[in-house]
């Protein structure tokens, strides 16, 4: 049982992963593979986030800094783990940018080819190679 | 098709949770990455930084480099959407 | 692409909430030394006002205030602000982005000067954040006309 409640959120995360690689390989839309792209690095950055946390602490804002407390020494273990929510921060503007730009690609591809699904744009680049 | 790719996502899911087994425990205070260099971080952005907020000071003066490249990141991001939506003038659409 | 909606209601209700909510991604901006905040957080809120006036209003109107000109120069604004404040701590002598060195032409404490550097680089960040967004979303919902001109 002990098992089960220390390791279940790496399990709840990991499930979220797999739908959204189903959806990056499964589905023949564009934006469909697209959305699953979004909905796995969501899945990668809340698991980061999991592990920085420990035992009933608070957000990581020192609270010896101002008020009735100041100037008496930090004790780390009341505050949780600043470091994955710093590598996070620059994961989530990654993650902005590369969906910027591929919803530009996608609109390229759209004037291009007239559809978006993936079949239909398989085979006129295979009738386009055969002419 | 998709039934390959069903039992390819199984598999995948199947392999990454039997490692977890060896990973810590969820909210151990003793895990590698909770004793590295964090307490070193929280204890001394105070004195060091006059920042009570520990994330602003790690990410923008202990790791203040890597936010300069992500910032380069998010430019280059934009000025691709500009560059690659481009029309010339004799195929516009009418 | 996107049409003209002549909704009179929400038209108002835009009109009365754009400038606290970009008050309030000031303010995130400025306060990301004591809660939670920051330059990236506080420039997505930025960008987030402009793109409801698109919402309201017309895109033409949006067009007009922040023309793909007026974007660019911000955009590099931002990264050259970040850059100039490492710049300037390597003239003086010290390491690339070492604010503590600050203290030799600001009149303040070693711990305050480091402060300030972080400060100055959450506005450069923050800066290029909003110009980005607003750039990509014109972009994209216009489909690549943003940078023509009217004739």
């Amino acid at each position: 049982m002990e098992f089960i409640i220390g390791k279940f959120n790496y399990w709840v995360y990991i499930i979220l992963m797999m739908i959204g690689f189903y959806a990056m390989i499964a589905k023949s839309n564009l934006v469909k593979k697209l959305v699953g792209m979004n909905i796995f690095q969501t899945a990668i950055i809340l698991f980061f986030i999991s592990i920085g946390s420990k035992k009933g602490v608070t957000i990581p804002i020192i609270q010896e800094g101002a008020g009735d407390a100041v100037n008496q020494a930090v004790n780390s273990a009341r505050y949780m783990n600043p470091l994955p929510h710093v590598l996070m921060l620059t994961a989530i503007v990654v993650m902005v940018s590369t969906f910027g730009v591929a919803l530009a690609l996608i609109i390229m591809i759209f004037r291009k080819y007239k559809t978006l699904e993936e079949d239909e744009i398989l085979e006129s680049l295979r009738s386009g190679e055969e002419n | 098709m998709r039934f390959l790719a069903f039992i390819a996502v199984i598999i995948t899911g199947a392999l990454l949770i039997y490692a977890t087994v060896d990973m810590p425990n969820w909210g151990d205070p003793n895990s590698p990455a909770n004793i590295h260099v964090s307490p070193r971080y929280i204890e001394k952005t105070i004195e060091e930084t006059a920042t009570p907020n520990a994330v602003t000071s790690v990410v923008a003066d202990y790791r203040g480099y890597d936010t300069m490249g992500e910032t380069t990141v998010i430019f280059t991001a934009g000025i691709v959407c500009i560059l690659l939506l481009r029309r010339h003038k004799n195929d516009r659409q009418t | 692409m996107i049409g003209r909606l002549d909704n009179v209601v929400i038209q108002t209700v835009c009109r009365l909430l754009i400038p606290p909510i970009q008050l309030f991604a000031l303010y995130v901006i400025a306060h990301g030394h004591y809660s939670p905040g920051g330059g990236f957080q506080g420039g997505c809120i930025l960008g987030a006002s402009f793109i409801l006036m698109v919402i309201a209003y017309d895109i033409k109107e949006a067009k007009r205030m922040m023309s793909e000109k007026v974007n660019t120069i911000l955009s590099s604004l931002g990264v050259i602000i970040y850059s100039g404040i490492g710049v300037v701590c390597l003239i003086l002598s010290a390491n690339y982005l070492d604010y503590g060195i600050l203290n030799k032409i600001l009149p303040v404490t070693i711990a305050e000067a480091r402060a300030l550097g972080i400060f100055g680089v959450e506005v450069g960040v923050g800066i290029t954040v909003m110009a980005v967004m607003v750039s990509i979303f014109l972009n994209l919902a216009s489909g690549g006309e943003h940078g023509e001109t009217e004739e």
